[in-house]
This record gives C-alpha cells, sequence and structure tokens, in this order.
C-alpha cells in the first residue's frame, strides 16, 4: 500500500522536478539545434516508458498484494506477449538511434570552408593560435616548447611565421562563421568544451583531434576542461566570447603573430639600469625588496613572470581594486615604463641582481606547511623554484610576508579577480582552499626552502 | 495465449557417489580462517568487501562534504579531493561489488543452489580469498605512502597517472596497479572454481535451465570476469612496468590504453550488474509467490547482454579523440542491448502481475532495485546515443547515471540479498523493523542524491570538479541543490550503521529462522541444517526434479514444490521406472529440444 504509494509519487515527482526545476540546458549558442532535438526525443521515448512500467509496477503493488486465500496466477511464461515487447522496445530505440545517427554525422563532417583555430591545452590553461594570411597552421613539435616559444612552432616552417599566437585563455570568435577547432594537448589528456555550444572533445598528446560549430549568438562563454589533467583541472578554465566581425578582427590584429614574438629583443639590461632607478626607491637597489615599503623582493624572481605583472598593471588588470592600498601604489609606478621594451629592459636589468634569500619574517607551522605545500608544488615546483609551463613563479627565497598578503588578495577577490588578469583566476581558485594559519604555515615551510 | 509447462521429472535415482571427498577441518583455524568450506570463505569475503565498503562510503561523504560546503572543511584541498574520488570509485567497483557478488554471494550459493557438496577445487577458492585480502590491504596502504593513494580517477588515464602534477604518481598509483593484479589473480583463481563447479558438479537433473537465475547470474558475470580481467591485466601491466622510466621513443597511445581499459572496464559494469538481475528475480519470484515470468527468455537475455557487453566499449570514448566514425557503431550495438535489458525489466515487473505479493523486506529492495534500474537503465540510452552524450558526457550526469544504474541498483540488490540469505548463514532472520527503515531511506535517499544530479549535468557542471568556483554558466542554485544533495547523501549513509547494527543483532538475538523460512523451493533452503555444515547435503545429495520456480502451481498443496521434492504417484497411472528415467534425462547432459527446452520427460 505504502510502496505503492510511493511508487505513484517518485513517478510524479520526477515529472514535475524535469517541467518546474530551474536546472536544465542553458540556452545553446551554437548551430547544434539537431542534439537538442535528439535529446528531446530520448526524453518522451524515455519518459513515457519509466512513467508506464513504474506506474504499471504500482498497480502490481497494489492491485495483487498477498491476501489470503488468493493464490498467484501460474503462467511460466508468454511468448505472444514478450515477443511485442520485444518489438516495441526495438521501435523505440530506432527512434531514438536514427536521429543521433543523423545529428553524428552533421556533427563530424566539417564543412570545407570552416576557418580553422587550434585550441593547446596544458596544465592547466588553454592557449589559441589562428592561422595567418596563408589559412594554414604552421607545423609544431613538442622538442621546439620553451619559454620565448610556447606553442613549440617550427621555427623553420614558412607556414607557421605569420600565425597568430593568443597566449591567454580568452578566445574570440566571429558570429555566425562556421569553425573548425582543432585541439592539441602538450603535456597531458584535457578536454574543450563550452556548454553552451553543446561541443566538446578531449585533447590527446601526440594528436590532433577536432570539432566544428557555428556560434549563433554574441557573448562571453566558459571555456571547461572535462577530462581529469591533475590537481588543478578543476581550476582549468577558458572563455569563449564570441563578436560581431569588426570586433573581432579587431581583437584578432591586437596579438602578435610568431615572427612578430621572435623579432622582440630581449631585454638589455644596461639600457634598463636607468629605468630600474624608479624602483630602488621601494625596492631597494638590489631589489631586495623592503617590508616596511610594502615592497617584495624581485631579484631572482622568473623574468616572464615579472613582464606579465608590469604589464598587468600597466594594464589595469592588477592595482585597480578598491582594498588593494599597495597595488594602486605600484600601478603609476609600472605606468612610467614606456612600453614592453621598457618593460623587458628593466625586467633584463633585475636579473642582473644578485639574488639573496629574503630573510624570513612569519612565523608559523612549517611542518604543517610542509603537508599543504603538496598541492602548491603541482604547479610553483616541488622546491618552490617557480615552473614557467604552469605560469607558477617562483616562491622560495622570495618575501614570504608578500606570498601571505598576495594569497590572502586572491582569497578575497583582490588580486586575480580582474577580467583581463588571465592566469589570476586560477590561483583564486587555490588560494581559496587557505585559512589565514594555514597561510602562515605555509610561508614558514618556504621559508625552509633555500 | 502460447502456455508453455514445465514439467516434472518422474523419478531420479540417487546419486551413484553421495559422497565427495572433503577435507573436514578438526581445529577453529582450519574451519574458520584458513578454511576450504565455500560457505566460510563467502563469509570471508563479505565481510571484508563490506569492511573496505565502509571506507568508500566515508570517502564519498568527504567528498560530497566538499560538492555541498565549498572552502568549509579545509581538510580538504585539491589533491585528496581527488585521492578520495579515485579510491572511492575504485574500491566500490571492484574491491567491493566485484568482490562481493562473485566472492560473497558465487561462494555461499553456486554449491548450494547446484546441488554440489563445495566448489570443485575448495583449496584453491582459499587461496582466491587470501590473495583477495592481500590486494585489498596493498589498497589501503597506499593511504599511508608518501603523497597518499593516487588521484588519477578510477580510470588510471595515463599519462596524467604517473605524472607529477596529478596526486600519488609516486607510490599511490604502483601500490594501486600491483593490488589489480593481485585482485584479479585472487578472481581467476575463485572464477575458475564458479565456472567449472556450475558445469560439472550439479546435482542430479540439474539442468542448465533448471538453474536459479542468481546461479545463471554469477555464473555468466564470471565468464564475463575471465574474459575481461585478462584485458585489464594488458594494460596495468605495461602501465607498471614503464613507470619509473618515461619510455624514450615516440609512440605510445593514451587512445590505445582507453580502448584496453574500457575493454575491460565495460564488461565490468555487467559483472556488476549480471549477478544483481539474477538474484533479483529470485527475491522477486519468491516473494510474489509466481514463477520468474519468461524464464528461458531471461536466461538467453542474460547471455545476450554478457555476449553484447565485449562490443560496446567505447562509448565510453565518444568524446576521446578515437576516430569518430566509430560512434556510428558503438551507438548501434549501445542501444541494441537496451533490448535484452528492457526484457528483463518486463518480466521482473510481470512476475508481479497476477502475483501474490509479500513485501518482506527483501521484497522491498528488489522492486526498489527494479525502480532505481529502471531510472538509471534510461539515462543510460542518453549516453550510449553518441550526439546526446556530446554535451553530457565529462558532466555530473555520468554520475548520475553510473550510480543509479551500477551503484545504487546493484547495491538494494545486496541489501536484499543479505535479508533474504542470512537466515541461511546464521539461522536467524534480520529484524523486520530495522530492515524497513534501512529500505525506506536508503531507497528514497538514494534517489534524492541522483535524481536531481542529472540535471546538474544538464548545466554542464563537470565531474571531478573540486570546486565550481564563479562561472557564467551555472547558476548560483545549482550550488544550493549541490548542498541539499549532501545533506541527502550524509543521511544515507549514516543509516547504514543501522543495517550494520541490525546485521550484529540479529545474530545474537534475531528470531530462529528454520530451515526455509521464505517457503522458496531452492536447494539451498532444503538442507538438513541450517546453517548448512560442511558438505552442505548430509549424506546424499538432493536430486532435482524440477525448475526453480514452481510457486503456486495449479493442484499443489503447497504454493510452492521444492525442486527436489519428487513428483507424486499418478493415481491409477502406470508406476514410473528407473530405467525410463535413467534414459532420458538424468545421466548426463539432457536433451533439449529445438527451443532449447528439456524435453518432456517420461511422458
Amino acid at each position: 500500500m505504502v510502496l505503492a504509494g510511493v511508487l505513484v509519487l517518485l513517478v510524479v515527482g520526477s515529472v514535475l522536478f524535469h517541467y518546474l526545476s530551474p536546472w536544465y540546458f542553458t540556452p545553446i549558442a551554437s548551430n547544434w539545434d539537431t542534439i537538442d532535438e535528439t535529446v528531446t526525443i530520448t526524453f518522451w521515448v524515455t519518459g513515457f516508458v519509466f512513467v508506464v512500467i513504474n506506474l504499471f509496477m504500482a498497480y502490481c503493488v497494489l492491485r495483487y498484494r498477498h491476501r489470503k486465500g488468493k493464490p498467484a496466477h501460474y503462467e511460466p511464461e508468454n511468448k505472444k506477449l514478450e515477443g511485442a515487447l520485444v518489438l516495441a522496445t526495438t521501435l523505440g530505440v530506432i527512434a531514438m538511434l536514427a536521429p543521433g545517427l543523423f545529428a553524428w554525422a552533421k556533427f563530424i563532417d566539417v564543412p570545407k570552408d570552416a576557418p580553422v583555430v587550434e585550441v593547446v591545452g596544458r596544465q592547466w590553461n588553454f592557449n589559441y593560435r589562428f592561422p595567418g594570411a596563408d589559412g594554414a597552421l604552421g607545423t609544431v613539435d613538442a622538442r621546439f616548447i620553451s619559454a620565448e616559444n610556447p606553442f613549440g612552432m617550427n621555427p623553420d616552417d614558412p607556414k607557421g611565421q605569420d600565425d597568430i599566437l593568443i597566449s591567454s585563455p580568452e578566445l574570440h570568435l566571429p558570429v555566425n562563421k562556421p569553425v573548425k577547432v582543432e585541439l592539441r594537448s602538450i603535456d597531458v589528456l584535457h578536454d574543450f568544451t563550452v556548454p553552451q555550444f553543446r561541443a566538446k572533445m578531449n585533447m590527446v598528446p601526440g594528436l590532433v583531434t577536432y570539432l566544428w560549430f557555428t556560434p549563433t549568438r554574441t557573448g562571453d562563454f566558459d571555456v571547461y576542461c572535462m577530462q581529469l589533467c591533475g590537481i588543478a583541472h578543476f581550476a582549468m578554465r577558458g572563455k569563449v566570447v564570441v563578436d560581431e566581425e569588426p570586433a573581432f578582427k579587431a581583437w584578432q590584429s591586437s596579438h602578435p603573430t610568431f615572427a612578430q614574438t621572435r623579432t622582440q629583443v630581449a631585454g638589455d639590461a644596461a639600457a634598463g639600469k636607468p629605468l630600474y632607478a624608479v624602483c630602488t626607491a621601494c625596492h631597494g637597489a638590489q631589489a631586495e625588496g623592503n617590508p616596511a615599503l610594502n615592497a617584495p623582493k624581485l631579484s631572482g624572481q622568473a623574468d616572464w613572470y615579472l613582464r606579465r605583472q608590469l604589464k598587468n598593471f600597466k594594464l589595469g588588470a592588477r592595482g585597480t581594486h578598491d582594498k588593494d592600498v599597495f597595488g594602486k601604489m605600484m600601478a603609476p609606478m609600472a605606468a612610467t615604463l614606456a612600453d614592453d621594451a621598457a618593460i623587458n629592459n628593466v625586467v633584463a636589468y633585475i636579473k642582473t641582481l644578485p639574488d639573496t634569500p629574503a630573510p624570513p619574517t612569519v612565523t608559523g607551522n612549517a611542518k604543517k606547511g610542509h603537508d599543504a605545500f603538496e598541492t602548491c608544488g603541482a604547479c610553483h615546483g616541488a622546491d618552490g623554484q617557480g615552473t614557467w609551463a604552469t605560469n607558477a613563479p617562483r616562491l622560495k627565497g622570495m618575501s614570504d610576508w608578500y606570498l601571505v598578503t598576495q594569497l590572502k588578495n586572491f582569497k578575497e577577490g583582490i588580486r586575480g579577480a580582474h577580467a583581463k588578469d588571465m592566469y589570476g583566476p586560477q590561483m583564486g581558485f587555490m588560494a581559496a582552499i587557505l585559512d589565514a594559519q594555514e597561510t602562515n604555515d605555509l610561508a614558514a615551510y618556504i621559508d625552509t626552502l633555500r | 495465449m502460447t502456455t508453455v509447462t514445465h514439467d516434472e521429472s518422474p523419478y531420479a535415482p540417487p546419486a551413484e557417489v553421495g559422497e565427495v571427498e572433503l577435507y573436514h577441518p578438526k581445529t577453529f583455524i582450519g574451519k574458520y580462517i584458513w578454511s576450504q568450506d565455500a560457505k566460510v570463505i563467502a563469509v570471508q569475503y563479505a565481510i571484508t568487501a563490506i569492511g573496505v565498503g565502509l571506507v568508500a562510503l566515508v570517502l564519498s561523504g568527504i567528498m560530497r562534504l566538499q560538492l555541498g560546503f565549498p572552502h568549509e572543511f579545509s581538510f580538504i584541498n585539491p589533491s585528496n579531493y581527488l585521492q578520495f574520488v579515485t579510491m572511492h570509485g575504485m574500491i566500490m567497483v571492484i574491491y567491493l561489488l566485484t568482490a562481493l557478488f562473485l566472492g560473497g554471494f558465487g561462494n555461499y550459493l553456486i554449491p548450494l543452489m547446484v546441488g554440489a557438496r563445495d566448489m570443485v577445487f575448495p583449496y584453491v577458492n582459499m587461496v582466491s580469498y587470501w590473495v583477495y585480502l592481500f590486494a585489498v590491504l596493498l589498497l589501503m596502504a597506499s593511504f599511508f605512502v608518501p603523497s597518499g593513494p593516487t588521484g588519477a580517477g578510477w580510470t588510471l588515464y595515463p599519462p596524467q597517472a604517473i605524472l607529477p602534477g596529478t596526486p600519488g604518481a609516486n607510490w599511490g598509483i604502483i601500490l594501486m596497479l600491483i593490488s589489480l593484479a593481485f585482485f584479479i589473480i585472487g578472481f581467476t583463481m575463485g572464477g575458475l572454481n564458479y565456472v567449472v563447479t556450475v558445469l560439472q558438479a550439479r546435482t542430479r537433473g540439474m539442468t542448465m535451465m533448471r538453474l536459479p537465475l542468481t546461479v545463471w547470474g554469477i555464473f555468466m558475470a564470471t565468464i564475463l570476469a575471465l574474459l575481461a580481467f585478462p584485458l585489464g591485466t594488458s594494460f596495468f601491466m605495461p602501465a607498471l612496468v614503464s613507470r619509473g622510466e618515461h619510455l624514450g621513443y615516440n609512440g605510445g597511445s593514451p587512445i590505445l590504453f582507453q580502448h584496453l581499459f574500457w575493454f575491460f572496464g565495460h564488461p565490468e559494469v555487467y559483472i556488476v550488474a549480471l549477478p544483481a538481475f539474477g538474484i533479483v528475480s529470485d527475491l522477486i519470484s519468491v516473494n510474489a509467490r509466481k514463477n520468474i515470468f519468461g524464464y528461458r527468455m531471461m536466461v538467453w537475455a542474460i547471455l545476450a547482454i554478457g555476449g553484447l557487453s565485449f562490443m560496446v566499449w567505447a562509448h565510453h570514448m565518444y568524446v576521446s579523440g578515437m576516430n569518430p566514425y566509430f560512434g556510428f557503431f558503438f551507438a548501434t550495438t549501445t542501444l541494441i542491448i537496451a533490448v535484452p535489458t528492457a526484457l528483463k525489466v518486463y518480466n521482473w515487473v510481470l512476475t508481479l502481475w497476477k502475483g501474490d505479493i509479500h513485501l518482506t523486506v527483501p521484497m522491498l529492495f528488489a522492486i526498489g532495485f527494479v525502480f532505481t534500474f529502471i531510472n538509471g537503465g534510461l539515462t543510460g540510452l542518453f549516453l550510449g546515443n553518441v550526439p546526446v552524450d556530446i554535451p553530457l558526457s565529462g558532466t555530473m550526469f555520468v554520475v548520475a547515471h553510473f550510480h543509479m544504474v551500477m551503484a545504487v541498483s546493484p547495491i538494494l540488490v545486496v541489501f536484499g540479498a543479505i535479508y533474504h540469505w542470512y537466515p541461511k548463514v546464521t539461522g536467524r532472520i534480520l529484524n523486520d523493523t530495522l530492515g524497513k527503515f534501512h529500505f525506506w531511506v536508503t531507497f528514497i535517499g538514494t534517489y534524492a542524491i541522483y535524481y536531481p544530479m542529472h540535471y546538474l549535468g544538464f548545466l554542464g557542471v563537470p565531474r571531478r570538479y573540486y570546486a565550481m568556483g564563479n562561472s557564467v554558466v551555472i547558476p548560483d542554485s545549482a550550488q544550493s541543490l549541490n548542498a541539499g544533495i549532501t545533506i541527502a547523501a550524509l543521511i544515507v549513509g549514516a543509516v547504514q550503521a543501522v543495517f550494520l547494527y541490525n546485521l550484529i543483532w540479529s545474530y545474537f538475538r534475531g528470531k530462529p529462522a528454520g530451515g526455509n523460512p521464505w517457503r522458496a523451493t531452492t536447494l539451498e533452503w532444503q538442507t538438513p541444517e541450517t546453517p548448512p555444515k560442511h558438505g552442505n547435503f548430509g549424506p546424499e545429495l538432493p536430486v532435482v526434479y524440477r525448475w526453480a520456480y514452481d510457486y503456486s502451481v495449479p493442484g499443489a498443496a503447497e504454493d510452492f514444490i521444492p525442486q527436489n521434492q519428487p513428483p507424486a504417484k499418478t493415481p491409477g497411472g502406470p508406476e514410473k521406472t528407473l530405467e525410463k528415467t535413467l534414459d532420458a534425462a538424468e545421466l548426463g547432459p539432457q536433451k533439449l529440444d529445438a527451443s532449447g527446452m528439456p524435453k518432456p520427460v517420461g511422458g
């Protein structure tokens, strides 16, 4: 009695939940309506079966419950009934499978004229590459990968020289134009998913996989990695911005071609020395840092990281948050560097300064910090030396008090949450797992790494 | 309407060799520790599997705390979250469900149900358990090594499984692989036993088409496992031996690993599902006092599902980057497997139809299973159909689907089966009130966990994410849903303590069961003693005269006729003779007619 009632309630409740709850597919933003239609057909077929069988079962439980003197009917089998049910099931399966296979045929058939964009996955971010004017992507190889050539472009391939390199997790695409997305991974399995596009494909090291779609409306869309790729898998996010054609073109041309990235001169330390004079006041002549003035140690820090942060300050991606008191002091200083060349030069000069470990200033439980550092080490290196490939700066021997404030800033969204800060959000995810005490413990442990 | 009658054999002589030589142990240790009695080994398997399953249950509770209330619990970080995910999955699928169904129920029920004194190779059977225990201990040891167990996900996909960005990439992964290798060694010893016992040690009159579906389910699952697990070693071993040196050649394919993994991994689903299908058929039949509807079709469906399960593996890989044309083939085979599976569901429900339904605790779990399995099976039609899988794969929809279909469903059967056979194992009945409480919370609670979870998948919430954080596409309300799911999960998890308490309390205080409390037909309920002694059946093995489902036979004195009850002499008819029977059926394999039915005997 109760069981029959509960079964009916669960069936009714499930159907109501499906129609009334706010959680369902987000509005589609691509040409893959056929996928949504197949899902709808599948819902109707399976929903019908779900309701009918379960209500019939509830009926049986109620109608044929044990009553004294009412034995069960004896009927070992009924071929006709079983045959009919098999036939009906087969028809139901065909009703779902047939549109499914047609939709799949379209999904894997890329229009001939679709332009190509490449997505490069690595632990734990996305980068992108467009073919340049020649419409063809240059060849790549893992052995070319370095801090100067993060895409692993073949320097001798003429086709690659005009490729446009997007060294950020944000990709722009023109609306209403089909696009073929070629997917590549340079370390482990990753995945490229945009829920609203209903498109998804894994990225496999050693293989180029693909998918295609036509974005049908403008807007910002999240990119997720949906193939487990290690500790920071959950923080591997990107963004697709679908623009009108002119805005897309403007965005695309603001990025350098491979040839341009190669001609960027390495910084000139001698030219950087006078520029550094501005920095001396706070960061010290040897770039050793000064806690009293809230200026961290710079010497020994990775050059790519210093360059990125200077650019972030210049762009307003850092040092613009209301609560970022000291960041706001840094922003106008960074603005004194006129262009990329100036930034390169000053960084080159900092590189020549002696790297003496900053004195410890934070007290905490280094042993506890050691256990917590396991997670940090995945990106920052097992001994905190920093890893270019994971966009993780050096931690060991740097200012520990600065580390503590920055972790707090990341956690509170004061740093890293700006829309233009491409690599900040990832650290935000990670800093969120720490409380104040753990932060001190970590800093105390990192102080032991020297 | 065609009605096929299931004839009883008129008479069969007792087995000529009544006693098989068994080693009867003299000491406590020989009887309960280094035991060669399949029934003791079964209990050893069951206790170990349930014990390790409790560890996995706690891990799932911790995962749910993180998903429901991110950043509230500082002891959960992104590394150990992945370790909990991985260990939860691997323990539940392999070390709990596979071991419990095959090592636990298989060991207990196969010899009793086919009318054998023990497994065919008792010593190997004993070693099987100890190797399994060793595998479990190795796996548990990985919690205590530097940087802990592997966090590569139960799929262990390379190359990340062995690279430093993944937790446990130094010790954990090695222990996991070695433990799996030992599990497979142990299982192979047990599995060969189960298959040979079913094929060779059936008592007289127990034809294949008279076997209870429980035995069919476990038998077929064991065959699948024996075929799939060597494939398992084919990727475990290379993964293991290449560990430690990153081989310096160009090549090696992560996709090949995935093919090998799923060629093992998909049949694994059915290794868990088929015993559940078999057991639930018997629970429903007994408690509806009605033969299982369409027995022969049920057997063919088990065989068909088993065969097809080796042809669908790449439906786990639609978005893996394999050749996209495989999608057509694997979507088709996958949806074809729905047909025999649906037939089984229809026949369970049709067994209830016009039955005499006793809502005992095992029956409640059986009906709960059918409901849950219908839901989980139907969502499989989403993921099996290749374009529908594109938006849903890798999301919480997948998590909800496989938990419904291969976690909650089999576990409901496990519970039903324990309530059903506990009286045979201990001689006492589990407490009914506690059992009903356990059922209602578990059944409704698990539905509350997993049904809404599908819709998180539709939103696009990825699985194996430590935290969602801010996102344009996922609404904040999804977080409230996650919190609700966590609360349901914690309640369901806590209530399992009631079940454990019941197991212990009833062992001492439960109502005495008698030999056949459910008034069932199958042989395990006809043993002279309860619990059965070593050797199971007293001086003479039972002789089987009929199929396992003679419930509510018109004209019979009771609403069940045990398989070993000789037919009544037909009044006035000729005396059935020994010779006739010997000619007809009882010696050697039974002759089958064109449709696979035993030929009517004696006429």
